[in-house]
């Protein structure tokens, strides 16, 4: 998956927006930057199938040796799908966080919350004023 | 704020891609990479700290070891020279203000000094305690050297023959807690067998301006054996599996040195230091609270402040805890109250409001493998 296509919010997920038959779909992860910050993963929290959830709520987290990390969704939906194989395998995130690495899919409900996500430059800018 | 003080090292570690944080009021490395990596490699080979940040407090003069003798609960003026001891300063309730190590150091030339090194949080705090004590103390002058001097700790199976390509001691034959001044190349430094990893290992201190040829040395004479820069985090995983306490999480003016299982650090025969008297009252009556080592299921990290129970009622609090890169585990250190402090005793803790069993085990949680 091309990273230049994606959209991220201000916490490090990515969204990718497919169409499926019942309407539009969002597959979320975690930024290559982000993980490369976090370093030493150990443990991830997934949520469940079927959990409904509003741009801005935490949906799981993510456990580094110095730290735990909230996950933030970016969209608003209802959770279709979780990448259970991750948390078992999370150096996948390091390896190839824009495909393999995805967490969860959601089913958008409302597609208000896509407008103000970032595009690849704009989020490219935010990293290097952190890192 | 006050900017951050820098190690004479600290270019070096910006130039590595050091993560840099606020430690102490120091900007110091956490992690060059990752934590896991410097952690194996220090376990393995060889793992090189910048450890300046520790406060190194000189004492010169005839009467340096009997005004140590007024605030350590440990004796000092039996200390021979090239000799090392790990002690406590308590304050007059018996709380621990600072947990240090004091060294007997004899020069080439025969002159005889003290040091002690503190952590780099209570430096202020030692000085201005130490400077209490000093009027009633004789002939001794306490100079600050911190800022004049480096401190560089190499840890790890592979240390003994890194060091040794570099001093002309051998360092081999040097006894754990024992201290030289040497020289690296016409540099003078000090060489202790000393650390803070469960390892094998020296720490040397050294001019604040030769800091970075013997710190590049070391990278060179260890190349072939694999030493690796690690960074502050893997101090506290190294520290932690060895089951060694940190001031500011297992030590504080709140804990006394019995709960904190370092009675063998406190000596209260015919001994004059503050707190000796409340330490007397507090050694014979039953702990409140005790120091214990924690395993945890699963790979979620309890942390510090995480609630202990046990059949739902509090007992407790994690003070540190981490994920274990040797033994591939959670591991914390905890206070409980007596009661549920024996090995094996099955507890739960309250990971941000997640229950998860924990048992209590024996410290330290890694040992390193006898030769």
């Amino acid at each position: 998956m091309n990273e230049e296509q994606l959209l991220y919010s201000s916490s490090h997920e990515w969204v990718r927006v497919t169409e499926d038959e019942g309407g539009k779909v969002a597959t979320i992860g975690i930024s290559a930057f982000a993980v490369q910050q976090l370093t030493d993963l150990v443990f991830m929290e997934l949520p469940e199938v079927g959990r409904e959830v509003a741009a801005g709520d935490e949906f799981g987290e993510v456990e580094s040796v110095k730290a735990v990390s909230p996950m933030y969704c970016p969209v608003d939906g209802e959770i279709i799908a979780v990448n259970s194989a991750l948390p078992d395998r999370l150096e996948t995130l390091g390896e190839d966080p824009y495909d393999q690495g995805w967490i969860i899919k959601v089913r958008l409900t409302d597609e208000t919350s896509l407008g103000r996500l970032m595009d690849y430059s704009t989020y490219q800018k935010q990293c290097s004023e952190e890192g | 704020m006050p900017p951050l003080a820098k190690t004479p090292l600290h270019d070096w570690h910006v130039d590595q891609g050091a993560r840099m944080v606020d430690f102490a009021g120091w900007s110091m490395p956490v992690q060059y990479r990752s934590i896991v990596e410097e952690h194996l490699a220090t376990r393995r080979a060889a793992g090189v700290f910048d450890v300046s940040h520790m406060a190194r407090l000189r004492f010169d003069g005839p009467d340096s070891a009997a005004l140590l003798d007024r605030v350590l609960t440990r004796r000092v003026s039996d200390l021979a020279p090239c000799r090392i001891r790990y002690s406590l300063v308590t304050n007059d309730q018996g709380g621990i203000l600072d947990d240090v190590l004091v060294y007997h150091f004899q020069t080439p030339s025969g002159r005889q000094y003290h040091l002690m090194v503190v952590n780099a949080s209570n430096r202020q705090k030692i000085v201005r305690w130490l400077e209490q004590h000093l009027p009633m103390a004789g002939d001794v002058q306490m100079q600050d050297r911190t800022e004049q001097t480096a401190m560089i700790s190499v840890q790890g199976p592979a240390a003994v023959q890194i060091v040794a390509g570099l001093v002309p001691v051998k360092v081999g034959d040097l006894g754990y807690y024992r201290g030289v001044v040497t020289e690296q190349f016409g540099r003078s430094c000090t060489v202790s067998r000393t650390g803070y990893t469960g390892e094998d290992g020296f720490e040397l201190i050294v001019r604040a301006e030769d800091a970075v040829d013997v710190w590049k040395n070391l990278f060179r004479a260890g190349r072939d054996a694999g030493i690796t820069a690690a960074g502050l985090g893997t101090r506290d995983t190294l520290r932690l599996e060895a089951g060694m306490p940190l001031y500011g999480h297992e030590l504080s003016e709140q804990i006394d040195p019995y709960q904190a299982g370092l009675g063998f650090a406190v000596n209260l025969k015919d001994r004059s230091f503050p707190g000796r008297d409340a330490l007397i009252r507090i050694k014979d009556q039953p702990r409140s609270l005790v120091r214990v080592g924690l395993e945890l299921t699963g790979r979620r990290v309890a942390r510090e402040h995480d609630q202990v129970l046990r059949d739902g009622q509090p007992v407790g609090q994690v003070t540190s805890g981490t994920f274990s890169p040797t033994l591939q585990r959670p591991i914390a250190m905890a206070y409980v109250q007596l009661s549920a402090s024996d090995p094996d005793t099955p507890l739960v803790v309250d990971i941000r409001g997640r229950p998860l069993a924990a048992r209590v085990v024996p410290l330290p949680f890694y040992k390193r493998p006898s030769e």
